[in-house]
């Protein structure tokens, strides 16, 4: 067990975003707990467009805080249908509830290929427990 | 820095103290063959008196500096207070200039903080940056910011009125990253973009730039520019050479400018031989964190004291590296203060009788040499300080002549315009006197002929 938050019912990629089935091939992406734990305090996101068409190897969304710029990597490809509105004035939120109130956005897909493909919890937190010696 | 020389004996005391005979055996290691044998052919040093003699000779060859000059094209002698070198000449501001630790740089962070504020009214845009190094660079990094913002875009739409160092300056910065840049060709009757041309603006259209005053002196048609480039959702970036103009010219602010800039050097600073001046870089605020160079911040310190801090650094390249919009990391803290300095001097009121006096002297230049002399006016249309001429004759001879009269009598516009080999470009600000105008059409009048 590492020493992060990792909630079953999410699949999660190695470069620590978390993705949620919401059914019918859309998708809601946030960061994990361990990503969240070492950004520090975010002071903006910079979220996707409403319908930008989105691949799962582009990087459409970042996380900066004053001493840093965080490229979050999209894991889904499809169009971008929402992004957390509540975003623009409380980022911190991402930080304080990573996988509740701070999601980042959300995907619709035209299959669950991309999904499949991520880790499942228990694989992501075997693979939290051989980064956290670094 | 001091300058530390090194006396005989301590340059001996030296040697000895590392078992080393003389300052030559210190070169033992590199072979014989790549020793130079003789001695640097140069002169040997000269007393100072010797020196100052032979500088005073050498700058006697600057003769522009006494000519009466008709000059600007980007570069405009203006009036500068004595106040403004009497204020950056103190040694907290001359010297004062990476405000990177907060906690002993307040006086210079709240100098350009009021530099920005000021900049920003001037412009009537939201945001100004901490400065640029010069207006060419501003309007190049510009473009590089628009293309961060419109990243399905492809295309750049520049004036060909503008300033063609600035373009110069512009192609060498975005060649790597700008698909393609088109240009706005001139209407020969206005000086101007032609109408016709605006109908390349389109829904592949990044931005469109443009400079007003141009660089033949004439104010761009700024609504209709401004309206298409809006209704196909390019971006609109004015590109200001001559800072005092906004005294009476409509601003950027007014007609929707997204990325504004220019140069300040009107704004204060002397013509210098062509620099330092100081790139002005404003925005609108919703595209403040894709905008380049140093942000200067008002906040409060843990004691609730005001205070001011660089901002937004998370845009700059030292922490999102290849994908900054710019690597700068800089600004002309110190032509930035005199610009502010300048601007607190003259304020509103002063910044637009000055204004109206550029405005004055060339109207009435302008209708002395249409009305008495053998040359034209090149353009029908608004200018500011500035306007083009046709001679009779070849502008560079006519300027060579003007030469010989003790006048610098303008730009010839052939340099970067081959076809018009005759035009050239005059400037008169408020340090003109009527005489010195009357001066200048007479000896106009002697090279090129009367009026017909």
């Amino acid at each position: 067990m590492s020493n992060y938050s990792v909630p079953s019912n999410l699949r999660f990629s190695e470069t620590h975003e978390w993705v949620e089935d919401l059914g019918n091939n859309k998708y809601r992406i946030g960061i994990s707990d361990f990503a969240a734990q070492h950004v520090g305090d975010i002071t903006y996101v910079e979220l996707p467009e409403i319908n930008e068409d989105v691949d799962n190897e582009s990087v459409v969304c970042n996380i900066e805080t004053v001493k840093s710029s965080e490229d979050i990597n999209n894991q889904i490809s499809g169009t971008v249908v929402t992004i957390n509105e509540m975003l623009s004035e409380n980022p911190e939120i991402v930080g304080a509830d990573c996988y509740g109130d701070g999601w980042l956005y959300e995907v619709q897909s035209d299959s669950d290929e991309d999904f499949k493909a991520l880790m499942s919890a228990d694989e992501y937190d075997k693979f939290l427990d051989e980064q956290d010696d670094e | 820095m001091r300058y530390l020389p090194i006396t005989d004996s301590e340059r001996k005391e030296m040697l000895e103290k590392i078992g080393v005979k003389s300052v030559d055996d210190l070169f033992s290691p590199l072979p014989k063959s790549v020793l130079l044998k003789k001695e640097l052919n140069i002169p040997s040093s000269m007393s100072e008196p010797e020196l100052e003699k032979m500088m005073d000779e050498l700058g006697k060859e600057n003769c522009g500096a006494n000519m009466l000059s008709f000059l600007g094209g980007g570069c405009y002698r203006h009036f500068c207070p004595a106040l403004v070198d009497q204020m950056i000449s103190r040694s907290e501001f001359y010297t004062s200039y990476t405000p990177y630790q907060p906690e002993v740089s307040q006086g210079t962070l709240q100098a350009i903080f009021e530099f920005q504020t000021m900049i920003a009214n001037l412009f009537q845009m939201d945001v100004a940056n901490a400065s640029m190094y010069d207006g060419a660079t501003a309007a190049a990094e510009a473009v590089l910011m628009a293309h961060k913002i419109q990243t399905k875009r492809r295309k750049v739409l520049i004036a060909s009125t503008i300033n063609p160092q600035y373009l110069e300056t512009i192609r060498t910065y975005t060649s790597f990253v700008v698909d393609t840049i088109e240009l706005l060709e001139m209407d020969p009757a206005t000086g101007c973009v032609a109408e016709s041309e605006l109908a390349k603006i389109d829904s592949d259209t990044i931005c469109v730039l443009f400079q007003y005053p141009n660089y033949f002196g004439m104010i761009e048609n700024l609504k209709k520019i401004s309206a298409l480039t809006h209704e196909a959702g390019a971006l609109l970036i004015p590109v200001v050479t001559e800072a005092t103009a906004l005294g009476v010219i409509a601003t950027p602010g007014s007609i929707d400018a997204d990325i504004a800039v220019g140069d300040g050097q009107a704004l204060g600073i002397p013509m210098n031989f062509g620099g330092p001046g100081v790139g002005l870089f404003t925005c609108k605020e919703k595209h403040v964190r894709k905008m380049p160079g140093r942000l200067i911040g008002e906040t409060v310190d843990r004691n609730g004291n005001r205070c001011f801090v660089l901002t937004l650094s998370a845009r700059e390249q030292h922490i999102k590296r290849e994908k900054a919009t710019s690597n700068i990391c800089s600004n002309q803290g110190l032509m930035a203060t005199a610009a502010s300095i300048y601007l607190a001097t003259m304020g509103k009121q002063g910044l637009r009788d000055v204004a109206l006096m550029n405005l004055k002297r060339a109207d009435y230049l302008k209708k002395k040499i249409a009305s008495e002399t053998a040359c034209r006016i090149a353009f029908n249309g608004c200018n500011y300080n500035e306007f083009t001429i046709l001679a009779p004759m070849d502008a560079c001879e006519l300027l060579k002549a003007f030469g010989e009269k003790g006048i610098l009598g303008g730009i010839a516009a052939k340099k970067y315009f081959p076809e018009l080999d005759n035009a050239v470009i005059v400037n008169t600000t408020e340090v003109h006197t009527y005489g010195e105008l009357d001066r200048f059409v007479d000896a106009l009048k002697e090279i090129a002929g009367g009026a017909k």
